[in-house]
């Protein structure tokens, strides 16, 4: 897994904004409902390290809600995230919505034998980072008393057969509400994540949604270099869902203010900025979105989730003729061997292939 | 509606042995032997009844096995039409007492027993919120 940073030397970063959508994961109340808190996550990738940041608002009554989160791999430390790195992304590529950008990003509202890795308290949000199949996940869910979507268990088997790491978050409102949260306002946390497999999922932002139900949100990619993504937004039937809106060499001021902000250190001097734009009803949106800044234009299958996980299947039996030669290879060798051997004894290959009978007919 | 039979039963599925003795059928009730109820089984696997069309005589005893391999809780609610529209507003949390209402526990199965006296056409329907909606939709045929 921990393939080669020189490889990947390159970010990935998401956010997930635009509109009543999810932009992480499923959010899911007690009564089963499907609570749409607006919810934004960036996720850089830098040196074989995914940073990822995703803010969940207070939007204001009481109660918990849970969301659940997909991740690559297991991070190595969770903590509160930056101030201003979410919107300041969402600045760099909507300068003409100053006021509108900063109220999407500023805070506001917001098992079973699943294996618990990592738990932590942000603010009011409980934090659990669990290791399991979708049967564990759903199981811990349930036991923490949360009803999870009738199209949860297939939307968990897609993410646990590629990385079974997901990060639960548990938004306690009356916690919020007594820490003074205003609505609106909302708790960044920021996930350590050794990787090499960075991917943006995009499918999880369906959980929940009837088939009509459109899913819209914006992701921002960071990379080192231009990324080849797949679907690759710049040529896919608009009827997919995906657009690519932006693409151009980060400026260093984005850059650098990115940079200051707390925990945001590891941001490149260089780096490339893409947003891509999700539109699809959620009954389209059955993929990931897999990302690849190596250089080699070859995003992955697996990790856009065209392609089943586990096992690579058997090779099929080569064909008779194959065998044959096998065979025929198995039984010649040795007696050809011999053969030169005996030969060899007798001199006749003696002083070189030049200078001896031919082969041939011997 | 269904007559009464039998009180259902739960077996939790993890691991699944009690598959082992149960009878796969694929939508059409059989008979084990002359004096013993005919068994259907219907899996529910990502939030779908398999199979969702299953054909049963009447007068008969039936005995259903629900074997819920999702992580998430279901019903399977057998009915008509009206049965069902009360079920689309009601408030009962969980379904203990009727055995043609049945609460599937994640990863356990169910078992009940019914009579279908009358020939016709019936649902089972999961009606907790959203699942009809996403297609835990299935039709029951009384010959």
């Amino acid at each position: 897994m921990k393939r080669l940073a020189s490889l990947l030397a390159a970010g990935v970063a998401t956010l997930a904004l635009a509109g009543p959508t999810l932009a992480c994961g499923g959010l899911i109340g007690p009564n089963g409902a499907v609570n749409l808190l607006r919810t934004t996550t960036f996720a850089g990738y830098h040196d074989g390290v995914e940073h990822y940041v995703t803010a969940f608002e207070f939007a204001g009554g009481g109660g918990e809600f849970g969301s659940i989160v997909p991740l690559p791999d297991i991070p190595t430390n969770v903590e509160r995230g930056g101030d201003w790195t979410l919107q300041r992304l969402v600045l760099e590529t909507q300068p003409q919505d100053i006021a509108e950008a900063f109220d999407l990003a500023l805070p506001g509202p917001a098992a079973g034998a699943a294996e618990v890795l990592l738990e932590t308290r942000i603010d009011a949000l409980d934090i659990t980072v669990l290791r399991g199949g979708g049967d564990e996940v759903g199981a811990w869910a349930r036991q923490h008393g949360f009803r999870l979507p009738p199209d949860a268990p297939e939307v968990l088997d897609f993410y646990a057969e590629r990385s079974p790491v997901f990060m639960a978050a548990v938004f306690d409102a009356d916690a919020a509400a007594e820490r003074g949260q205003a609505i609106g306002d909302g708790t960044p946390v920021h996930l350590t994540i050794p990787t090499d497999n960075p991917w943006v999922p995009l499918r999880i932002l369906a959980l929940g949604r009837t088939e009509a139900e459109v899913v819209q949100a914006d992701v921002f990619l960071l990379t080192d270099e231009r990324p080849a993504m797949l679907p690759n937004p710049s040529v896919i039937n608009p009827e997919s869902g995906l657009r690519l809106e932006h693409s151009a060499p980060a400026t260093d001021l984005l850059l650098s203010d990115l940079r200051s902000d707390t925990g945001m250190g590891w941001v490149p001097e260089k780096a490339w900025l893409t947003k891509v734009a999700v539109d699809a009803p959620a009954a389209d949106l059955r993929f990931d979105l897999a990302i690849d800044t190596s250089g080699r234009d070859a995003p992955s299958l697996i990790d856009a989730g065209f392609r089943p996980f586990g096992p690579l299947p058997a090779p099929a039996s080569p064909p008779a003729a194959v065998w044959v030669l096998l065979v025929v290879m198995a039984i010649g060798l040795p007696l050809g061997g011999a053969w030169l051997v005996s030969l060899s004894a007798r001199g006749g290959l003696g002083g070189g292939m030049g200078g001896g009978r031919p082969l041939a007919g011997a | 509606m269904p007559r009464r039979t039998h009180r259902s039963e739960i077996v939790r599925v993890r691991g699944l042995p009690v598959m082992a003795v149960l009878l796969v059928l694929g939508g059409t009730a059989t008979a084990c032997g002359s004096h013993q109820p005919l068994r259907v089984e219907i899996r529910v696997h990502y939030s779908r009844f398999e199979p969702s069309t299953v054909t049963v005589p009447r007068g008969v005893p039936v005995t259903f096995v629900l074997v819920n391999t999702d992580p998430i809780d279901h019903e399977w609610l057998i009915g008509d039409a009206a049965f069902h529209q009360r079920h689309r507003t009601g408030t009962e949390a969980v379904h203990e007492e009727r055995p043609n209402e049945l609460t599937l526990p994640a990863l356990h199965a169910v078992q009940t027993t019914l009579t279908f006296d009358e020939p016709g056409e019936l649902a089972f329907i999961c009606h907790l919120p959203g699942h009809e909606a996403y297609g835990m939709v299935g039709t029951l045929t009384v010959l």
